[in-house]
């Protein structure tokens, strides 16, 4: 058969073909671009749309970058310089730039107390954010916030430790009682550590030069770093009472589970402004005649009632999404409320939630920019008050408020970033 | 078999209100309510304190009385002779203008840049994911602030657009952008314009029932009518017939400079405008992510069958991902809906006169009653919030999914 077909046909190719490389519109940077970029008339419409866009963007800002004058005192000699060119006067920047991060009265030679504090606020958050850091710094995180007060807003450092001596002394008696109850140990801890606080008070007050630094007052605190206080004090002292309202709100006990429910749905439906106005003018009225509570602690209050009802939701949210048979799997191995809740529900319902609460923090951060406008001096209210009202900077709105941008942006984004990673770290099922 | 021993009878003893769990609930409800009892009775103590060593008193006359001061933009007649009753109002009304006018143009935006975000088009992805990030992690503060400094720093003002050689000029003539505002044609009703509007009204009454008529004629015959291109004629012609048949009612009047200012016409002012782009960009970023979500949490096997019973990509888009992604999409929507209402409250920072910068503001300022100005500021905004969790509820429960 096969000699016949040979005769018939004058060729018969017997080894294979070399593979082809694929047409030129099929390849490389070619099909990316056809399957991305140019991919239907509607495509590429859009995409000639934003090429323009980008080269504008482009072509606006980079001369007003590349031509920025960074020595300058004033926006006239700046404007000079330029000499009608395009160009960003930076020179705010640099010359402004203590004012836009402490504000103006906090005093230049004590910078370096929040600037500390700052760099102390990585080391002391790095264990809580990083479950590989060493745990021994676990115990630093819980100095920090007395060392953090002493740097800031200096005065003895006696008056700190005092109450850091009255915790410690509530948490041994505490553990010295939670053998009985929860509750007894829990009513004890806080007997030991007033009684503590309260005798131990003598000793600053006593000795108010013992390893004092230059005292500064609430109202001189100003600048991106009120923001920072504002943000990293309201939402840690959130947490413990968002998880409070929370376990509240999901309580069977009525009367319990409505004080929380009025709290947070009021909290909720009021904007965070008002809060503030009532943190400004009608919160003193509640306060014991003669008390002066200064208003950033007023703010601190309200801001931490705020945030503290939205975070409250978020772990409500991961308390119902806690499978039922968890607690009656705590249940039944004897646990009481107490035990379960810390052990077994919490660890859990927390895990869930940590999107939430990151959410709730990087909002509130945002947030912290309205304590502008009962005029306190935080980095907006730096901008709109002492310097865009000065006479040597009256007009140079792109650069601060660039700024600004900047700043935010530099911190929500990295928190949401640092949230997206947890949870993938965090997620242990489906894997 | 399982033993069912009785809860133990016998008298009560005093102890088992703190060692029996049936009635432990109470002493702690008990507790409870005495400490917040004797919290209220504390704040309220110290208030009447204050209050009586300030020689002040508690009283909601000042809302009768004139309120002294003017405001730029009103909806309804307000002169300064009227009442701190009737600025709220005012106040009251531009809340609710500028929320409204926020939700509507968030809304287009967030739709857009989230569907944008799932595009084919790479730069184009790129680009929606740059813009969301940088709005939402910025504060809208700031943002607002930025779109004034715009009105203030780059915008013309009315006096650049005098003399033979203006260094701006209207835009088609009619429109002008300043920095005190924009300025646009304002319709003048002639009389017969009554008519128009209503045919105009009656024509869109019309397209609702025409598309009722196409889906049952579809549902029960089977018969398809197509009802895009018919929808836009009903919209248009009947309108635009009646407009010519009653001589042509409606007018507009177009803005025109005159001295120093533009007069006539529709006149927004910067700080609306400021407000109302700032919380329209600022929330639509969050929409956009609502939406990528909501369209994304629609599997992909839903829109494989459907087109494996061979519908076509638009129908697919509306029958099938659409009904069950904005199940997704509208509960966190009105919850945007709702910050942006609450975030409307800074408009105090630019000067628009909203129900914060009225009473909240000035009035608090002037009469000094500042309890009762910020309770009454509270109320409105916690009743605002109860109203649209209320619809919202209503909404979920309508779409929820039906189990059978």
């Amino acid at each position: 058969m096969s000699d016949t077909h040979a005769q018939t046909v004058a060729f018969v190719r017997d080894t294979m073909l070399p593979e082809q490389p694929p047409p030129a519109s099929e390849a490389g940077v070619i099909k990316w671009m056809r399957e991305n970029l140019f991919k239907g008339w509607f495509n590429s419409i859009l995409t000639i749309v934003a090429l323009y866009f980008i080269f504008k963007i482009v072509t606006g800002a980079y001369p007003w970058f590349a031509n920025g004058i960074w020595t300058t005192s004033s926006l006239a000699e700046c404007r000079e310089m330029l000499d009608g060119m395009t160009g960003a006067c930076f020179s705010v920047l640099t010359e402004r730039w203590n004012q836009l991060l402490f504000g103006f009265t906090y005093p230049p030679e004590a910078y370096w107390r929040p600037t500390l504090a700052f760099v102390l606020l990585i080391v002391a958050i790095a264990p809580v954010l990083y479950p590989k850091a060493p745990r021994q710094l676990l115990v630093f995180t819980g100095i920090y916030p007395f060392v953090a007060y002493w740097l800031i807003w200096g005065g003895t450092l006696l008056a700190p430790l005092m109450i850091l001596a009255g915790l410690i002394a509530g948490y041994f008696a505490f553990k010295q009682f939670e053998r009985q109850s929860f509750a007894m140990g829990m009513l004890a801890g806080l007997v030991a550590a007033i009684v503590v606080i309260w005798a131990g008070g003598i000793i600053p007050a006593s000795l108010p030069d013992a390893l004092a630094l230059q005292a500064v007052q609430s109202r001189d605190l100003g600048g991106f770093m009120l923001n920072m206080i504002l943000g990293t004090v309201c939402v840690s002292l959130s947490l413990p009472l968002g998880i409070l309202l929370a376990l509240g709100r999901q309580s069977s006990m009525p009367i319990i589970k409505w004080i929380c429910v009025i709290f947070i749905e009021f909290i909720r439906g009021v904007p965070l402004i008002t809060l503030l106005f009532v943190a400004n003018v009608v919160l003193a009225y509640f306060f014991p005649p003669g008390s002066n509570i200064d208003l950033v602690l007023r703010v601190i209050i309200m801001i931490t009632m705020f945030s503290a009802a939205y975070i409250a939701e978020v772990i409500r949210g991961g308390l119902a999404a806690l499978p039922r048979g968890q607690y009656e799997a705590a249940d039944s191995l004897g646990l009481d409320y107490a035990q379960a809740t810390r052990l077994i529900i919490m660890p859990q319902a927390l895990k869930i939630s940590i999107p939430g609460i990151v959410n709730v923090a990087v909002g509130l951060f945002k947030d912290t920019t309205l304590v502008s406008v009962i005029s306190m001096f935080d980095l907006v209210g730096m901008i709109r008050g002492p310097i865009l009202a000065s006479t040597e900077w009256n007009g140079v709105y792109w650069e601060l408020w660039g700024f600004a941008v900047f700043l935010f942006f530099i911190v929500c984004f990295s928190i949401s970033k640092y949230s997206q990673w947890l949870e993938r770290q965090l997620a242990t099922d489906h894997r | 078999m399982s033993t069912i021993s009785d809860p133990p009878s016998g008298s009560f003893q005093l102890s088992m209100l703190i060692n029996d769990t049936r009635y432990r609930s109470y002493t702690f409800q008990f507790i409870a309510l005495i400490l917040l009892i004797l919290a209220f009775a504390y704040l309220g103590y110290n208030l009447l304190a204050n209050l009586q060593a300030a020689g002040l008193n508690i009283s909601y006359q000042f809302l009768g009385e004139p309120a002294g001061y003017d405001i730029n933009q009103t909806l309804i007649p307000y002169t300064s002779q009227s009442t701190h009753w009737q600025a709220s109002l005012v106040g009251v009304l531009n809340t609710l203008l500028v929320a409204f006018l926020g939700c509507l143009m968030a809304t287009v935006i967030g739709v857009v840049v989230g569907v944008l975000r799932l595009s084919d088009n790479w730069l184009v992805r790129q680009l929606m994911s740059v813009y969301v990030e940088i709005f939402r992690n910025v504060p809208v503060l700031i943002w607002i602030l930025i779109i004034m400094a715009v009105f203030i720093a780059v915008l013309p003002q009315p006096r650049d657009f005098r003399g033979d050689d203006p260094e701006a000029t209207m835009f088609l003539n009619a429109f002008a952008f300043t920095g005190r505002g924009f300025y646009s044609p304002a319709p003048i009703f002639g009389p017969g314009s009554g008519a128009v509007i209503a045919v105009f009204l009656a024509s869109i009454a019309g397209i609702f029932a025409f598309r009722n008529y196409a889906k049952k004629a579809l549902y029960e015959r089977g018969q398809l009518i197509p009802t895009f291109w018919p929808s836009v004629a009903i919209f248009f012609i009947p309108a635009i017939i009646a407009y010519f048949i009653f001589g042509r009612p409606i007018t507009l009047e177009y803005p025109e400079l005159r001295g120093f200012n533009f007069q006539g016409g529709i006149f927004m002012r910067n700080s609306l405008i400021a407000l109302w782009f700032a919380l329209s960009i600022y929330t639509a970023a969050f929409i956009a992510e609502n939406v990528r979500a909501g369209i994304l949490a629609v599997s992909k096997g839903q829109t494989e069958a459907a087109a494996s019973l061979g519908l076509r990509p638009g129908r697919i888009m509306n029958l099938v991902v659409l009904p069950q992604a904005l199940r997704v999409i509208i509960p966190p929507l009105i919850s945007q809906y709702l910050n942006l209402t609450k975030n409307s409250s800074l408009a105090i920072a630019v000067g628009y006169m909203d129900l914060t910068g009225t009473l909240g503001g000035i009035t608090l300022n002037q009469t000094g009653r500042a309890i009762e100005a910020i309770f009454l500021l509270m109320l409105f905004y916690l009743a605002i919030s109860l109203a649209i969790s209320a619809i919202m509820n209503v909404y979920n429960n309508a779409v929820k999914l039906k189990e059978r």
